[in-house]
C-alpha cells in the first residue's frame, strides 16, 4: 500500500516536472494547468503516504534520512502549492519541484525495514522540534529557488538580454517578496525549532547544548537568515545581495541535513 | 446563402473619408431598416468605428448585393460613388467569412492584437439584433467570430507584446518593479518620446509624475498637464530619491547623472530598485549607473530591441491565429453549406411529388372505364417511380453536405428544378455566448 502510493507520487511529480519545465520552454494556459493539477495530485498520493506510514509504524516519519528526505521533499511541494495559488509564478515550479523530486527518488529505500524506535525519540519534544525543522527548510529551499531566479532574471535586465526566459521568469518585484515572506515564515519556525529541539536535548541527554556538529551548524544556519532578516529589515537589503544570502544559507541547510549527522540519534 | 462584406478601413481610406462614411451608433435603427429593404439582402449588421465602416449581409446574388450595398453606403452619405468606390473592398463566400474573422481577431487593426475592435463589433451586432437586421445566418456567424477572436486571444499572444517603445518601457518597468500603481514617475527634461512614455505610464496605473527642466515654467506647464508635481532643476538630488521611473531627455552636453549620484539617491530609498530611461542624445545619464546594485538603466537602442523581438514574435503568433481562423472557416463554411441541404430535398421531393399528382389526377379524371383496383396501382407505380428517380440525387446531396461542393449542387438544383427560395426557421439556431 505505501509502496504504491510511493511509486504513484513519484510518477506524479515527474510528470508534474516535465510539465514545468515544458512552461519554462514555451507558454501555455493548458500546460500550465495541468502541471498545477499533476502537483496537487502528487502532494495529494505523498501526504497520504506519509500518514499511512506514519500508522503502520505509529510515530512520524522523521527518524531516519530517507523518512526526513520524503518528508522534506512534502514540505518543499506544500510550500511551493502555496506560494503558486498566492504570487501566480509557475516558473518558481521549474525550480523547485524537481528539486522535490530527486528528493523522494533519494528516500526510495524509504520503507525497506520498520524498526524498533529508539527510546530517545520517543519524545513529543523531538516530533515538535522536526516538524518545525522541516517547515522552514522548506521556506529556505523555495526562498533559495526564488533567489536563483531572481539572479537570472537580473542578470538579463542588466546585460540587456530579453529571451524567451526573460518574458516568462516573473518581475523583480514580485521574486524579492516571495524570498522576503519564505525568511519571514521561514525564520520564526526555525527559531522555535532550535529552541524545541534543545529542550528535547535536555530531555534526552540532560544537556540543552552539546555544540554537537548538528547543533553548531544550526547555530550557524540561525545566524546567517538571523543576519540575512536583519539587514533587510534595517538597512533595506534586498535584491541580488538578499538573493545571494539565502542562496548560501540553503546550501548550508543542506550541507547540514546530509552530512552533518546527530549525536544524539544517529 | 452568401455571406458578403463592403467597406472600408484605415487600409483603404484616410480618416478624411472614414468619417464621412461613419454611421452614428444613436441613428443606427434607419440606416440598417434601409439595408435590410435593399432588393436581395437579407441579413444586415453594420459596424462603425473610427478605423472601419463595414457592412455584413447575406444575400442570393452576390454581385447584385455588393453593389446595391455600395450604392447605400454612398446615398446614404451624400456622396457620390465614385468618389467612395476606391475607397472600398468586398469579399465573399469563404473570404468574407475570412475577413471579419481576421478583424474579430484584431489581426487587420491599426495596431494588431489591440482589444477594443472585439467590442465594438459586439456593440454593432448587439444594435443589429435588437433591430432584428440580422438572423439565423449572420447570428450564428458573429457569435463564431467572437468565439474565433476568443480562442485567438487566449491560444495566442498577439495582444500581449507592446511594439512601440512608449509601451515597452512600461512592460520592462513592469519586469523589474512589478505592479505600478504605488510607483512614481520623474520627467527630466521634455521631449516627445518622455511624454509619451510619462502618458503610458500613467495610464498604467503610476501613482504620480514628477517634472523637471532648466526652465521652471516649462516643467511648471507639463507638470499641470499630467497633474503631476514641479522640481526646480537645482534640486533634482533632492527629489530624485522619491522616483521609480526616470525617464531622461535634456540637451545638456554631459551626463547629469552619474552612478556615484545613484548610489547615494539609492541609499536614501532604502535600495528599492530603481528604472532609468535615457532617450537623450548624447546621453543623460552615465552608462555606469546601470552597474550599480538595483538600478536598472535603458536607452532607446534597449527598447528597440525589446520591439524588435516582439514584432518578430507578434508576426509568429499572427501566422498561429491565421490557422486558428482557417480551421474555424472550415468548420462554419460546412455549417453554412450543410443549412441547405435538407430543404433543398424538401423542397425537390414536393415538387416532384406535385407533378406526379397534377399527371396521375390528369391521366385518372380522362379514364372512361377504369378497372378496378386502377387508381390505387397507378398510386403506387407513380410513387415508386418517384422514389427510385430521387434516390440518387438525394444521397448525392447528402453527401456533398459532408463534403464540400454543397453549394454546387444546391444551386443546380434549384435552377434545375425551379425550386423556389428557402425559408429558414430561426428555432434551431442555439446562440452560443
Amino acid at each position: 500500500m505505501t509502496h504504491l502510493f510511493y511509486f504513484l507520487t513519484v510518477a506524479l511529480y515527474g510528470c508534474a516536472t516535465a510539465a514545468y519545465l515544458a512552461c519554462l520552454l514555451r507558454t501555455s494556459p493548458f500546460m500550465t494547468r495541468w502541471a498545477g493539477r499533476l502537483l496537487v495530485a502528487g502532494f495529494t498520493a505523498h501526504l497520504l503516504s506519509t500518514i499511512h506510514l506514519a500508522s503502520k509504524l505509529k510515530y512520524l516519519p522523521l527518524t531516519n534520512m530517507p523518512e526526513s528526505l520524503s518528508f522534506f521533499s512534502l514540505a518543499i511541494v506544500g510550500g511551493f502549492i502555496f506560494f503558486e495559488r498566492r504570487y501566480k509564478v509557475t516558473t518558481l515550479g521549474s525550480f523547485v519541484v524537481p528539486v522535490a523530486l530527486m528528493m523522494l527518488t533519494a528516500s526510495s529505500s524509504l520503507y525497506a525495514e520498520t524498526r524498533q524506535l529508539p527510546p530517545i525519540l520517543q519524545s513529543n519534544w523531538f516530533w515538535f522540534h522536526a516538524l518545525l525543522a522541516f517547515a522552514s527548510y522548506a521556506c529556505f529551499a523555495i526562498g533559495a529557488g526564488v533567489a536563483v531566479m531572481y539572479l537570472i532574471q537580473n542578470y538579463f535586465l542588466k546585460t540587456k538580454n530579453f529571451g524567451a526566459l526573460f518574458q516568462r521568469l516573473p518581475s523583480l518585484d514580485t521574486m524579492d517578496e516571495i524570498s522576503y515572506r519564505c525568511l519571514a515564515v521561514g525564520f520564526p519556525l526555525l527559531t522555535v525549532a532550535i529552541i524545541a529541539g534543545s529542550i528535547w536535548s535536555e530531555q534526552a541527554i540532560g544537556s540543552y547544548w552539546v555544540w554537537d556538529h548538528k547543533q553548531t551548524w544550526s547555530l550557524i544556519i540561525w545566524l546567517i537568515y538571523a543576519a540575512l532578516l536583519h539587514g533587510r529589515l534595517t538597512i533595506g537589503w534586498r535584491g541580488k545581495r538578499a538573493a545571494l544570502l539565502s542562496i548560501l544559507g540553503f546550501i548550508v541547510v543542506l550541507f547540514t541535513f546530509f552530512a552533518m549527522k546527530h549525536s544524539i540519534t544517529w | 446563402m452568401n455571406i458578403i462584406v463592403v467597406g472600408l478601413s484605415h487600409k483603404t481610406a484616410a480618416v478624411e473619408i472614414r468619417e464621412k462614411v461613419a454611421f452614428s451608433p444613436n441613428q443606427i435603427e434607419k440606416p440598417l431598416g434601409e439595408l435590410i429593404g435593399l432588393e436581395g439582402i437579407i441579413e444586415g449588421v453594420i459596424v462603425s468605428t473610427c478605423n472601419r465602416v463595414e457592412i455584413y449581409a447575406t444575400t442570393r446574388d452576390i454581385a447584385g448585393g455588393i453593389a446595391r450595398i455600395k450604392r447605400f453606403m454612398a446615398d446614404y452619405h451624400h456622396l457620390p460613388c465614385e468618389v467612395l468606390e476606391p475607397h472600398l473592398y468586398s469579399y465573399h463566400a469563404e473570404a468574407a467569412i475570412r475577413h471579419v474573422f481576421r478583424v474579430a481577431s484584431s489581426l487587420d487593426s491599426m495596431i494588431v492584437g489591440e482589444p477594443q475592435i472585439l467590442g465594438q463589433i459586439k456593440t454593432s451586432y448587439g444594435y443589429a439584433a435588437e433591430f432584428k437586421s440580422s438572423g439565423i445566418i449572420l447570428n450564428r456567424f458573429l457569435h463564431k467570430a467572437f468565439s474565433v477572436a476568443k480562442r485567438v486571444r487566449t491560444e495566442t499572444k498577439i495582444a500581449s507584446s507592446a511594439v512601440s517603445v512608449a509601451f515597452a518601457a512600461v512592460e520592462l518597468a513592469k519586469k523589474i518593479l512589478g505592479d505600478l500603481s504605488d510607483k512614481t514617475v520623474m520627467l527630466v527634461g521634455a521631449g516627445e518620446m518622455c511624454e509619451l512614455a510619462a502618458k503610458h505610464f500613467l495610464n498604467s496605473g503610476a501613482k504620480g509624475v514628477m517634472v523637471t527642466n532648466r526652465t521652471y515654467e516649462r516643467a511648471e506647464k507639463l507638470a499641470e498637464e499630467f497633474g503631476g508635481e514641479p522640481v526646480r532643476f537645482e534640486t533634482l538630488f533632492e527629489h530624485l530619491h522619491r522616483a521609480d521611473i526616470v525617464l531622461s531627455s535634456t540637451g545638456a552636453p554631459h551626463c547629469i547623472i552619474g552612478p556615484k549620484d545613484v548610489k547615494e539617491v539609492l541609499k536614501r530609498r532604502r535600495f528599492k530598485p530603481m528604472f532609468f530611461i535615457d532617450i537623450a542624445v548624447p546621453r543623460d545619464i552615465d552608462p555606469k549607473v546601470n552597474e550599480v546594485e538595483n538600478a536598472y538603466l535603458f536607452t532607446v537602442d534597449n527598447l528597440q530591441e525589446i520591439i524588435q523581438a516582439n514584432l518578430a514574435q507578434r508576426s509568429l503568433e499572427a501566422e498561429k491565429a491565421e490557422q486558428i481562423i482557417d480551421q474555424e472557416i472550415g468548420q462554419f463554411h460546412k455549417w453554412l453549406s450543410t443549412l441547405e441541404v435538407t430543404p433543398t430535398i424538401v423542397a425537390l421531393r414536393s415538387r416532384f411529388d406535385e407533378i406526379r399528382r397534377a399527371e396521375l389526377d390528369k391521366t385518372i379524371s380522362g379514364w372512361k372505364e377504369m378497372p378496378p383496383d386502377a387508381e390505387k396501382r397507378l398510386e403506387v407505380l407513380t410513387v415508386a417511380m418517384m422514389n427510385k428517380l430521387l434516390h440518387a440525387p438525394t444521397s448525392a446531396l447528402k453527401q456533398a453536405g459532408q463534403g464540400g461542393r454543397v453549394d454546387l449542387y444546391v444551386d443546380a438544383l434549384r435552377q434545375l428544378f425551379e425550386l423556389e427560395a428557402l425559408q429558414h426557421d430561426d428555432e434551431e439556431l442555439e446562440l452560443e455566448e
